[in-house]
């Protein structure tokens, strides 16, 4: 009896490992590409004259606020940062002598944070890649803001009945011919809309022509499993100077779901377990054989039928 | 012997009753107003810090508070250690009030609560989202909680005369209730193993956030870890509160036993964690962070302090020592949880958190309550267990008490 017992629990302990720890193998999932007809944005930094025309036309066309500064009595619409009123911001590197404006706005990653935990789906990869948000299926969690590691989905914090709120690449726009407001606006055409494809290609083509101009990487290549926005910087100012994060190759969500997929693949160690523990307490007599007739969970009536 | 769980009885409304029903009094106006002005104005929470005390502690810490229950019902069911048998209800009762209140403080914190009724929709479930998991399992584990406790409910029904027809349907019930017990109970088992550990998976996607000293893919491992020290420390901290509040005869003969099982998940654990770290190359973090050193290393100080308390059997006998190290145990993991949740947890430079007060007044509205709904159950249901047993039939060096796990 004792030795069955043990293996019992040895089997009841493994099985509890493997739901807690998984299996290491996972990581052999596929990494994301983007999608055939990925759309996507690209960035140069050494042609934005920080001239803020984007800000105010992003606005415009997704019907947001503007941010006053009341501190100062402003009138001017002078966003500082992202916010539920604030879809993208020109901002201002400065160090030394060296200056140098970057634009901020959701990076419609290939493989989006957002997306892996938002739990029904409110985060979607939608059309052409763009990561598009449903507030039909948006319980206000706030997970994607925790997860998002370039912090941009915003939370309407002072109302009663708040959205998330994000760059859609105006997917309102695009669906009537269109293109993203602060694509067709820029003066320089410091930002510019396209296929991905093509975009990763004229940035790579930028890099090889004018090899002084600029910081020899692609920031959104493969930057946290890679985004359909791109980046390029000027020479000499690497791009965690502009405010984007250094992630690494590998996509934000793979750990957390290589290991989440290992343990429930199947479902299989949970019903493993379930099946185990059953065993092991109908075994057990629901504990009674120890309990001097104890008062635990089970009734009364329980303790007289098993006996 | 008499074993059998008794209504404490007794006045309700007591003084210290009275001063939980002001705070919770308190606290509902300032519910109210985060329900119409949102939570910015209410809270001190912001785009960089979403998930607040609300989060941390009324569901993380809370939650991992109400593992009573789960970590009684694997000795007494599982590894069939009878003699835990008289601590089952009052753990099994103080995790399904624990449980409830995350659900309320979840439903509080959440922006768009009336989407809610679609998260149980199957159709709808992202099966990436850890949270999805967390939520499902959290929604059921409540139901399964309060059905194991339903016995002392129906019993006291069947006792009384005034509902002679919800005796009828008690009767009806009971017998099939005890049967499908034992699944009922497996059920309550395997739910915490998943979504505890999952609670600790939560923060894996914070890659860029979470301090270094902190995010590991042990996460899952050492949330399961924390959630059992939790909760068997609150059983022995319950027991010995309920036995001063109360009145009642204090099991500690057998609350000697868990605190030695205390003592040895902690050596574990601990084991883990710095193991961890010095794989990983991470060990020099441990004083080299600055104010992370600092909550690290007060981290790792109260979880090796009761574990140090309690190594001998002797010292393990003391009533006072077995409640000052549940105590040091339970603001362990509390601690380590918060550490994971807020002070690890750095979005950026910009950004900082700290709980407004009606924050932190609707969380104590929320504890008050919880203490409340314990003290009304426990004083007219069948929860505490009358006579223990004599600790005659274990002498002072018998090991019958250690968990017979490996034997």
């Amino acid at each position: 009896m004792s030795v069955t017992r043990r293996c019992v629990l040895k089997g009841l302990v493994a099985a509890g490992t493997a739901v807690t720890v998984g299996v290491p193998v996972a990581s052999a999932r596929e990494r994301k590409t983007p999608p055939s007809d990925a759309v996507g944005m690209l960035y140069d930094a050494t042609r934005c004259i920080g001239c803020k025309a984007c800000v105010v036309k992003c606005k415009e066309a997704n019907g947001l606020p503007p941010e006053t500064d009341p501190a100062t009595g402003s009138i001017y619409d002078a966003p500082v940062d992202l916010s539920a009123s604030t879809n993208t911001v020109i901002r201002l590197y400065k160090e030394g002598g060296r200056t140098s404006y970057v634009k901020a706005q959701c990076m419609h990653c290939v493989a989006p944070a957002c997306v892996s935990v938002c739990m029904i789906g409110a985060f979607h990869k939608s059309d052409y890649g763009i990561v598009a948000y449903d507030p039909g299926k948006c319980v206000g969690c706030r997970y994607c803001q925790l997860a998002c590691p370039y912090n941009v989905p915003k939370y309407e914090w002072n109302t009663a009945f708040p959205k998330i709120v994000k760059c859609e690449m105006c997917r309102h726009l695009l669906a009537k011919g269109g293109i993203p407001a602060c694509c067709e606006v820029c003066p320089r055409q410091a930002v510019i809309y396209g296929k991905y494809a093509d975009l990763l290609t004229d940035a790579k083509d930028r890099l090889a022509r004018d090899p002084d101009r600029y910081y020899p990487k692609v920031y959104g290549e493969s930057d946290g499993g890679g985004s359909q926005v791109l980046y390029l910087s000027a020479a000499g100012i690497p791009f965690e100077k502009l405010g984007l994060p250094t992630l690494g190759d590998e996509p934000v969500p793979q750990l957390v779901e290589s290991l989440q997929h290992a343990i429930y693949r199947g479902f299989v160690a949970p019903a493993a377990l379930f099946a185990a523990l059953g065993y092991v307490m109908i075994r057990n007599g629901n504990g009674k054989e120890n309990s001097n007739g104890g008062d635990g969970i089970g009734t009364s009536s329980e303790q007289e039928g098993k006996e | 012997m008499n074993l059998r769980a008794q209504p404490v009885g007794g006045s309700i409304l007591t003084v210290p009753f009275k001063i939980l029903f002001a705070v919770l009094t308190a606290s509902v106006p300032l519910m109210a107003w985060r329900f119409v002005s949102g939570l910015g104005p209410t809270t001190g929470l912001s785009d960089g810090y979403p998930w607040g005390i609300w989060i941390a502690y009324d569901v993380v810490a809370g939650t991992g508070l109400a593992c009573g229950g789960y970590a009684i019902a694997i000795l007494c069911y599982v590894l069939n250690q009878g003699k835990y048998h008289p601590l089952v209800r009052p753990a099994v009762l103080t995790s399904a009030l624990g449980y409830s209140m995350a659900g309320f403080a979840i439903v509080i914190d959440v922006g768009r609560y009336w989407n809610l009724w679609k998260v149980p929709l199957v159709w709808n479930w992202n099966r990436n989202s850890v949270l999805l998991e967390v939520a499902i399992c959290v929604m059921t584990y409540v139901g399964v909680l309060w059905i194991e406790l339903s016995p002392a409910f129906l019993e006291k029904l069947e006792e009384s005369d005034s509902f002679p027809g919800l005796r009828k349907v008690s009767k009806v019930i009971r017998p099939w209730l005890d049967k499908a017990m034992i699944w009922i109970l497996a059920v309550g088992i395997l739910l915490p193993t998943m979504h505890q550990s999952s609670l600790g998976s939560l923060m894996l996607i914070a890659v860029s956030k979470l301090h270094k000293l902190w995010h590991t893919p042990l996460l899952p491992l050492l949330f399961l870890a924390s959630c059992l020290l939790m909760g068997y420390s609150v059983v022995v901290f319950e027991s010995t509160l309920s036995s001063r509040m109360f009145g009642r005869p204090r099991e500690t003969e057998t609350l000697s036993s868990l605190s030695g099982i205390v003592a040895a998940v902690s050596i574990l654990y601990l084991a883990l964690r710095l193991g961890d770290l010095a794989l990983r190359g991470r060990f020099g973090l441990i004083l080299g962070s600055g104010g992370y050193s600092v909550a690290f290393l007060l981290e790792m100080a109260l979880f090796l302090t009761p574990a140090l308390l309690l190594r001998k059997r002797e010292r393990r006998k003391n009533p006072g020592t077995q409640f000052l190290a549940a105590m040091m145990m339970i603001l362990a993991g509390m601690l380590y949880r918060f550490d994971v949740y807020l002070v690890g947890f750095n979005p950026g430079p910009g950004w900082s958190y700290f709980p407004s007060i009606p924050e932190m007044f609707i969380t104590f509205g929320l504890v008050a309550l919880e203490i409340m709904v314990f003290i009304i159950v426990v004083k007219r249901f069948p929860i505490l267990a009358g006579i223990v047993p004599a600790a005659s039939d274990s002498g002072p060096g018998e090991g019958s008490h250690v968990p017979a796990t490996g034997r």
